[in-house]
């Protein structure tokens, strides 16, 4: 393990944390939606935007977005197509840095460092926060080698064996996949190749897993087995994760956000409060499906 | 007019119009086979003229002789033209190898869209130089700069005609290397800077093994170009085969032999005459295999991404 992990996913640091909680990210007063303020106690953020704006070219993608994701939790990020929760996920590992006109303003902390300074590396950030795509998108490699794959770049190769078993035990896969190790990963099916993907990010023991629509190019019982890893996965992982799908993030998440048109987070809260008695009148329409 | 009742409209003359359609059909479809005709007649004539070489002189003696001297002393030991073309081959793959794939990644993964949309039009133009003016090049500059720089190289010598060899086929390499590393999908990419990789690390460990295939079969597709280039060496390379050639001196391949050879007064009937098409049918036995080779290794390799 890195030494530069500040929060390793395993229970002795797990007591440090929650002292943590106590004393929360200085200057967090300053978020203005009193309803952000609502994050259990009990967890403490990991990662914190305010008043976070994303421009393409001219466009605006995502509209002074303010919201504390806690620790060891699932939060969702539910909305039209178009509103920019997509957008807000690649700006925690700021994987919108591939795209040339993308612009940021505002503060993105991540372990209450804020990663748009000019000191942050975006390729250290990256190893700390795992990504999952909506497509699968295993390389075109072994079993193993996707699996190894971070591993290698970290030279974290001392009992690569083991580790490669653990992450895939971790994604739910290594029971189908232990005897053809050395297969190409493309062989897989669709669901297995998500799985595959899951595996390769919580390889690395990242802090954060972030997931784009994970399950939305996958078959209904891919796309349960992939469900029922996300429940697994934020024992030891904050898991961030976008989705078209409302009853999918009814299922699976403990927070809620809900990203209207024009880029703008009108609500976050428990996901059963977002469910069930939302406090705006358009986020009640959209999970009730007149809008959207 | 007739007092027939009026035809449906669709329902009419359509004897002359489909006659006019099977004519173009076959004369698009002779267009077509024009140029298969043409290959298996080349192929066809330099079988039979070869096969009349070797009953002048034996294959074995063609093939495994060491003395080229095919006018004074009827000498036709293949061998050494052969070594040539190999040492004109593998020099210039040095020079347009690692050149070709480095413009190559520089084009799919660094350059900006702006940068790209001059330096591929750039390639492109390299690659539509007549090849003797690269020979020219070869001897009236690379040679003097050579020579300038210390190394001591003859006026014709097979190291600058390699060079120049291989820059012309730095654009086969290039382009057909880009084609292929620009058809990874991007989905590849983002997996592997999502897991923190470098821009390098994502170029060279997933990009460049995606595109393995496409690059391999460019490697060879240059390969067998080099082993036909002509015009080049018979400017800048000699006239002198050599079994084992130095790079600083003359040499001989086997596409410069034929052209002394063809181009000398040459009575027909002779072995030397017939030993142009032996020549002829081992270069095209060599680079048609090579192309076998490229398509071989092209599917053999090649990954489905979806």
């Amino acid at each position: 393990m890195s030494n530069e992990n500040m929060t390793a996913p395993n229970p002795e640091t797990e007591a440090e944390n929650d002292d943590d909680a106590v004393s929360p990210t200085p200057g967090s007063g300053a978020v203005d939606a009193g309803d952000l303020e609502t994050a259990t106690a009990s967890s403490r953020t990991v990662i914190e935007s305010r008043d976070l704006d994303v421009y393409y070219g001219e466009t605006q993608a995502l509209d002074d977005v303010s919201i504390r994701i806690p620790e060891k939790q699932v939060t969702a990020m539910i909305g039209p197509s178009g509103c920019g929760k997509s957008t807000f996920l690649r700006c925690i590992n700021r994987m919108n840095d591939l795209i040339d006109a993308a612009r940021i303003e505002g503060d993105l902390l991540f372990q209450d460092k804020n990663v748009y300074d000019d000191d942050v590396d975006p390729v250290a950030l990256r190893r700390r926060i795992g990504m999952v795509f909506q497509q699968p998108n295993p390389f075109p490699k072994s079993i193993y080698d996707n699996v190894a794959y971070g591993l290698r770049l970290q030279n974290k190769t001392e009992n690569l064996d083991e580790k490669v078993e653990q992450a895939l035990k971790g994604a739910a896969l290594w029971d189908e996949v232990k005897d053809q190790l050395d297969e190409s990963g493309l062989d897989l099916s669709g669901g297995q190749q998500q799985r595959l993907c899951i595996a390769r990010a919580i390889a690395v023991d990242p802090e954060v897993i972030l997931m784009d629509e994970p399950a939305s190019a996958l078959d209904p019982v891919a796309t349960s087995q992939i469900e029922d890893l996300i429940d697994e996965l934020a024992e030891d992982y904050t898991v961030v994760i976008v989705t078209h799908n409302m009853q999918q993030a009814a299922r699976i998440s403990d927070k809620t956000a809900v990203f209207l048109t024009g880029g703008e987070l009108v609500e976050f809260d428990d996901t059963q409060k977002i469910f069930e008695n939302p406090e705006h009148q358009r986020v009640e329409d959209y999970i009730t499906g007149k809008f959207g | 007019m007739s007092e027939e009742p009026a035809r449906p409209a669709f329902a009419g003359e359509n004897r002359t119009r489909s006659a006019k359609e099977s004519a173009i059909k076959w004369f698009l479809f002779v267009c077509a086979a024009l140029s298969v005709f043409v290959t298996l007649a080349i192929v066809a004539t330099l079988l039979f003229d070869a096969i009349e070489f070797f009953t002048r002189v034996s294959p074995l003696a063609f093939f495994t002789g060491t003395n080229w001297s095919p006018k004074i002393g009827e000498a036709f030991g293949v061998l050494p033209l052969v070594t040539n073309t190999l040492a004109v081959t593998a020099l210039s793959a040095l020079v347009a190898i690692p050149v070709g794939t480095a413009s190559a990644a520089y084009l799919s993964e660094y350059a900006s869209d702006q940068v790209r949309s001059v330096l591929k039009p750039a390639l492109e133009v390299l690659a539509g130089i007549p090849t003797v003016v690269y020979g020219l090049f070869a001897l009236v500059y690379v040679t003097p700069a050579l020579q300038a720089v210390g190394i001591p190289v003859g006026t014709f010598n097979l190291l600058s005609a390699s060079i120049m060899v291989g820059v012309m086929i730095i654009p086969m390499v290039s382009s057909l290397s880009e084609d292929a590393m620009s058809a990874v999908p991007d989905s590849l990419r983002q997996g592997a800077y999502g897991l923190g990789a470098t821009k390098f690390e994502v170029t060279t460990t997933v990009v460049v093994p995606a595109a393995v295939s496409g690059i391999f079969s460019s490697f060879i597709l240059a390969l067998s170009r080099a082993i036909g280039e002509t015009m080049i060496v018979v400017v800048a390379a000699g006239m002198s085969p050599q079994l084992v050639p130095s790079p600083f001196g003359s040499i001989q391949p086997m596409t410069s032999a034929m052209v002394q050879l063809a181009t000398s007064d040459l009575a027909g009937g002779t072995a030397a005459y017939y030993a142009l098409f032996a020549i002829g049918l081992t270069l095209f036995v060599i680079t048609f295999s090579m192309n076998v080779a490229s398509n071989w290794v092209a599917s053999r390799y090649r990954e489905e991404y979806e």
